[in-house]
């Protein structure tokens, strides 16, 4: 395969001639942006479409042939009904959803953002803090819930800060990896005309560290929305997660199904949110 | 120093020591290594892979702090980034996320200044790079990139432009065609040059003198004059001045590589000698 390229070329032949200067940039691919949504021609809208129809209507055909009861599995029609005339009943809890999930989501990304920043900035402060960042990252935040509503009540607040657990973490790490990918030539350019560290932070360390800040950004939001509906659902009277606690209680399927609708149209709007960011100021990566 | 006389030193190099404390211990990169480059002159340092003229250049743009030694910038010893040197680095080291007029105004924005923009214009088309300032560096070839890092580091005016193997990535064209270009700036700009290459070739076309350093710890081992007018064409590089010129430093760099291990065990009890 690569038999052509493996002719040495003299000119080429400097790798290692470095003495120690570690050059060895990789570039994280940005493949979540790089594979997003990207229709190109009339016929591709077309046949998304046709799949669309044939897979929905097959599933309404399928339930209704087999008289599945609509508590089991309600059809994409009754879904659609439900969600049409619920709306207005839905409405505030969606709003109390979004405003947990926003306020929670800039509070974690903006504490994770600067601890990235910050920790990058001291490798020795960074092995210290390491195993309780993994702690972070890895224990589900709606574990704590429970806890977080006996000391804060049923209000707005342990939502959010289960939300703001929950996502910090995720921007942390994608950042702080962003933060670590030295490029020495880059810092070196910048330094030859007597830059600052504050301005090789601005000018070299964070715009390199864009494409994994966004990254991490999405992955902070998407776990998010996945915690805010949890906790809406283990206590509290209001929010998404506790109309599907609800519903489900008093066996309304479609409306259960349409709540699962409007979730999953958060996830892809928050995806897709993300995606564009990346294509228009991370575009030089991917 | 005799100010006024015709061979006055513009950039010096005297003594530069450096010593890398790595893992598997130190190594000795440059050793007692001097050179003076004069004013208005283009020297290229040739030698073995690994000979320290990576780290000469860096020592000389102060962006590496010598062990021991000095470097002199018109007499005065420089410890850091001097605004008055300009580099061109190994490939060519644009920012991706920067279109090229963002690129080439990176150093004014760093140093806080309005760029000159009758100046950059006239680099830009001195380069042949008309038309392209809202590109970025992934839509241009090589070769493009290197003109707009050249630009950008004339931008500044620097008096001295240090040059790290810019050309090595370069398919052999290309790399002629960017030779004739220095030397078009050169010949515009009269800026002092010093040139780092693993072409022979490249070094002979382009320089007042060619200097070849030892084989680790770098030292300077030989220099040649190039004696050959300007403008000079590719023809010259068919003569056989230049093939025997080019022959001999040839020798002198597998003479040199020939005897690293010597060397080696050499550098081993200087550094050990050395506190």
């Amino acid at each position: 395969m690569s038999g052509d390229d493996a002719i040495p070329e003299f000119s080429k032949a400097k790798a290692g001639a470095k003495a120690g200067d570690g050059h060895d940039v990789s570039l994280t691919n940005l493949s979540a942006f790089a594979s997003g949504p990207g229709i190109r021609s009339g016929a591709e809208v077309a046949a998304i479409i046709a799949v669309a129809v044939v897979i929905i209507g097959g599933i309404e055909l399928a339930l209704r042939l087999f008289n599945v009861p609509h508590y089991i599995m309600p059809g994409p029609s009754a879904i659609a009904y439900a969600l049409f005339d619920e709306f207005p009943l839905i409405a505030p809890h969606l709003g109390y959803t979004l405003v947990e999930l926003v306020s929670g989501f800039a509070i974690g990304a903006i504490i994770g953002l600067v601890m990235a920043a910050v920790i990058t900035q001291f490798p020795f402060a960074e092995k210290i803090v390491a195993p309780y960042i993994l702690l972070l990252v890895t224990t589900p935040m709606l574990a704590l819930v429970p806890l977080l509503i006996l000391r804060f009540g049923f209000g707005y607040t342990p939502r959010i800060i289960a939300v703001a657990l929950a996502a910090g973490p995720m921007v942390m790490i994608n950042a702080a990896t962003g933060f670590r990918r030295v490029d020495s030539a880059k810092i070196a350019l910048a330094r030859s005309y007597g830059a600052s560290t504050l301005q090789i932070f601005w000018k070299i360390r964070a715009p390199m560290a864009l494409p994994m800040i966004l990254v991490g950004l999405m992955i902070g939001a998407i776990f998010g929305l996945l915690t805010a509906v949890g906790a809406e659902m283990v206590g509290g009277g209001f929010g998404l997660g506790n109309r599907l606690t609800t519903y489900s209680s008093m066996i309304q399927m479609p409306q259960f199904f349409a709540v699962v609708l409007i979730l999953s149209t958060l996830g892809i709007l928050i995806y897709v949110f993300f995606f564009l960011i990346g294509k228009k100021w991370a575009s030089w990566e991917a | 120093m005799n100010a006024g006389s015709a061979k006055t030193s513009k950039l010096g190099v005297q003594d530069a020591t450096k010593i890398y404390h790595t893992a598997s211990g130190d190594l000795l990169a440059l050793d007692r290594c001097s050179l003076d480059v004069h004013a208005n002159e283009i020297v290229s340092i040739v030698g073995p892979s690994g000979c320290g003229k990576t780290t000469l250049l860096w020592s000389m743009s102060g962006l590496h702090r010598l062990t021991s030694g000095a470097i002199r910038l018109d007499g005065k010893e420089i410890t850091g980034p001097h605004p008055d040197i300009g580099i061109v680095f190994q490939e060519a080291n644009l920012l991706p996320w920067r279109n090229l007029d963002a690129n080439i105004h990176f150093p004014f924005e760093i140093k806080g200044e309005k760029p000159d923009r009758a100046w950059i214009a006239h680099l830009i088309h001195r380069v042949g790079l008309d038309g392209f300032g809202g590109k970025f560096p992934r839509e241009l070839s090589g070769g493009m990139q290197q003109r707009a890092a050249i630009v950008r580091a004339l931008a500044l005016k620097p008096s001295v432009l240090l040059m790290d193997e810019p050309f090595g990535a370069l398919d052999s064209f290309t790399r002629e065609e960017m030779n004739r270009l220095v030397e078009e700036i050169w010949l515009d700009t009269k800026t002092t040059i010093v040139f780092i290459t693993h072409s022979i070739e490249e070094a002979i076309f382009l320089s007042d003198r060619v200097v070849v350093l030892s084989a680790r710890p770098g030292r300077v081992a030989k220099e040649y004059r190039v004696p050959f007018p300007r403008p000079r064409s590719l023809e010259i590089m068919a003569t056989k001045e230049v093939f025997d010129l080019t022959n001999t430093i040839k020798m002198d760099i597998v003479g040199e590589r020939a005897r690293p291990k010597a060397r080696e065990r050499a550098t081993a009890e200087i550094v050990r000698i050395r506190p």
